[in-house]
């Protein structure tokens, strides 16, 4: 079967979601190789991506890759691609993944297809564009295919590979040194789940009214060990940090369950969260377009809404 | 400094969008075409950019011929000329052609520091910094809220998804914006009369030596296989609090296992 490169996504050394994900994913459309980009591989991570099918794991561990901004990742799967001539590689459709896979295309002179929620036979890619409105099959039809794919695409499903790991040395061109990492800052609030890669977000918007009051959310998804959003109204205003922003010009969330609440549900939010499985809408206006793509709502003050629920949650534990 | 600004036409996000049913490529005329709106942040970064240090703002468009209105909105803001990169030949280029076709006229008309909006409202790709950057072989400052020039050094905070990292580079380079690194101006009516004289030269494909095999549809290194609307979403339970709207919540997620 023919080999496809899925770059690891990591942090603490741990290997996260949705890399599980794009191994599950590429298991059913070849052999998945996992490459491991910068610092921090462990023998936990090994056995994680063995665990979940990698017949190969190249390791790259070099402080550099890590020390700047994407184009070293993009050189060091360039050299792979031209090494070992997979038949596609996959990376998660996060900001700085869908920006190694821009650099990788032009570096190996292949087409490149951004967040895909699915991917088939002959590589053909499942989109859903403008706001959800839309859904787009496509594919690459130069070079090696290259997809960035949506956390949450798939469920991760085990099936042991060899994990067989194969070192790689990479020297750096000076291009790819251009723009040093100096320091990273870290705003992390409570030890919640990723939000992209969270099977439940809950989300507040500019019903919340304050930053204390987000309080509210944060214990309603605390209680389902969910990951928080907010809608651009609600950083905007300061109430929570912009990392934090779900829809248009902020991330693009496809959990298991969303909890949209004092959400207005504008095209620019709906188009971070439409492919969510299930959502439930909390909202005082009966005539509030989030109600539209509710399975199900409650036309209520969330004040009074949201901690019923949390308590509720809680009982029911 | 001299400041380059990719600015580009995208349709109205409230109005309905579509893909031709004949080429599958973007209905450029059902919709109205709009500045997208992140570009107005870089927009602004770049004015605040040269208000502080000097130098000069153009604007790079390329697009249909019915771009140059979201060209003079730029120019309204007060940027000081544009070049529209405008060619029959260029209709239907991905990603990989548009920043093929930028990076050469870039290289013809010359830069110490070029702004992009972080992505387009219509593609949604996100990748055309990264990959200038790439073609230009300049640093690559993406995702921006804050940007800070001091003579040949630029340092930038870059949004990830645990806060940010410092970044540091020298110019020349690419840098892209998010939209809470500014707030846009309105173009004053003084700077909306200034803009109807500013100078915007349009390029076709062979004054900035772009090989017509390198850009548009034909060209293409992806194609759309089919589309289809998007089936709507089966119409759920929607109750009135009545005091347990919380308790009926929980018995819903419970009924779907999540509690
Ligand atoms: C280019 C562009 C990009 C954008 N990107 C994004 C994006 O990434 N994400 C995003 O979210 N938006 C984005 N927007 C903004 C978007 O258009 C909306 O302005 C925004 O989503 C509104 O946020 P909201 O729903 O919280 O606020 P509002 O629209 O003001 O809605 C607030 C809602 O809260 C309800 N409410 C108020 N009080 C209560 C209460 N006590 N109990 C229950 N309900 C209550 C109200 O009924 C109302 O429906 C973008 C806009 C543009 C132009």
């Amino acid at each position: 079967m023919s080999e496809i490169l899925v770059l690891v996504e990591h942090a603490d050394g741990d290997v996260k979601k949705v890399t599980l994900e794009l191994l599950t994913l590429a298991r059913s459309l070849g052999e998945p190789s996992a490459v491991w980009a910068g610092p921090g591989y462990t023998d936990a991570a090994k056995a994680k991506l063995a665990e979940y099918g990698a017949g190969k794991i190249y390791v790259a561990e070099s402080e550099e890759i890590a020390g700047y901004v994407v184009a070293p990742k993009a050189e060091l799967l360039a050299k792979l691609v031209s090494d070992a001539s997979p038949a596609a590689v996959l990376v998660a459709a996060t900001a700085e993944g869908k920006e190694i896979a821009g650099r990788l295309a032009i570096k190996t002179d292949s087409g490149v297809i951004t967040d895909a929620v699915g991917l088939g036979e002959g590589f053909v890619a499942d989109q859903s564009i403008f706001g959800g409105g839309v859904n787009v099959r496509s594919r690459v039809t130069k070079g090696t295919p290259i997809v960035a794919v949506r956390p949450n695409s798939t469920a991760p499903v085990a099936e042991p590979g060899a994990g067989a790991e194969e070192k790689v040395e990479i020297a750096l061109s000076d291009a790819a040194r251009g723009a040093k990492v100096v320091e990273r800052v870290k705003q992390e609030r409570g030890a919640r789940p990723e939000l992209t890669e969270a099977a439940i977000v809950v989300s507040g918007g500019r019903g919340v009214g304050s930053g204390e009051n987000f309080s509210i959310i944060e214990k309603l998804a605390d209680s389902l060990g969910a990951a928080v959003g907010a809608s651009r109204a609600a950083t905007d205003a300061g109430w929570y940090p912009h990392q934090f922003q779900v829809g248009q010009t902020g991330k693009t969330v496809s959990p298991q369950l969303y909890v949209a609440a004092g959400i207005s549900g504008a095209i620019q939010h709906r188009a971070g969260m439409q492919t969510s499985k299930t959502i439930v809408v909390i909202n005082k206006d009966s005539e509030a377009p989030i109600f539209e793509i509710a399975d199900f709502g409650v036309v209520g003050d969330l004040f009074q809404v949201v901690p019923q629920l949390t308590e509720e949650i809680e009982k029911r534990k | 400094m001299n400041i380059v600004v990719c600015v580009k036409q995208v349709p109205d996000t409230a109005t309905e969008r579509k893909l031709r049913s004949d080429d599958k490529t973007l209905d450029r005329d059902a919709a109205d075409g709009v500045v997208n709106e992140l570009d107005e942040y870089a927009v602004e970064e770049a004015l605040r950019l040269k208000e502080a240090h000097g130098g000069e703002v153009t604007v790079l468009s390329m697009g249909p011929a019915k771009a140059t209105e979201t060209i003079r909105k730029a120019l309204a803001m007060g940027a000081d000329k544009a070049v529209h990169l405008s060619d029959d030949a260029l209709r239907g280029s991905d990603a990989l052609s548009t920043s093929y076709a930028l990076a050469e006229t870039l290289k013809k008309i010359g830069f110490d520091l070029v702004i992009l909006g972080s992505e387009s409202t219509d593609a949604r790709t996100g990748v055309l910094a990264a990959m200038l950057a790439e073609r230009l072989g300049t640093p690559q400052l993406t995702l921006a809220n804050k940007v800070e020039v001091d003579g040949s050094a630029i340092a930038i905070q870059r949004v990830t998804d645990y806060g940010y990292d410092k970044v540091e580079a020298s110019l020349p380079a690419v840098v892209s914006v998010v939209e809470k690194i500014n707030e846009p101006r309105y173009p004053s009516f003084k700077g909306i009369m200034a803009a109807k004289k500013k100078p915007v030269e349009t390029l076709a494909i062979g004054d900035a030596e772009i090989s017509a095999d390198q850009v548009g549809l034909a060209s293409a290194w992806s194609e759309v296989v089919d589309f289809a609307a998007a089936p709507p979403r089966a119409a759920g339970t929607v109750v009135k609090d009545e005091g347990d709207g919380g308790v009926k919540a929980a018995e819903f997620l419970a009924s779907k296992k999540f509690v």
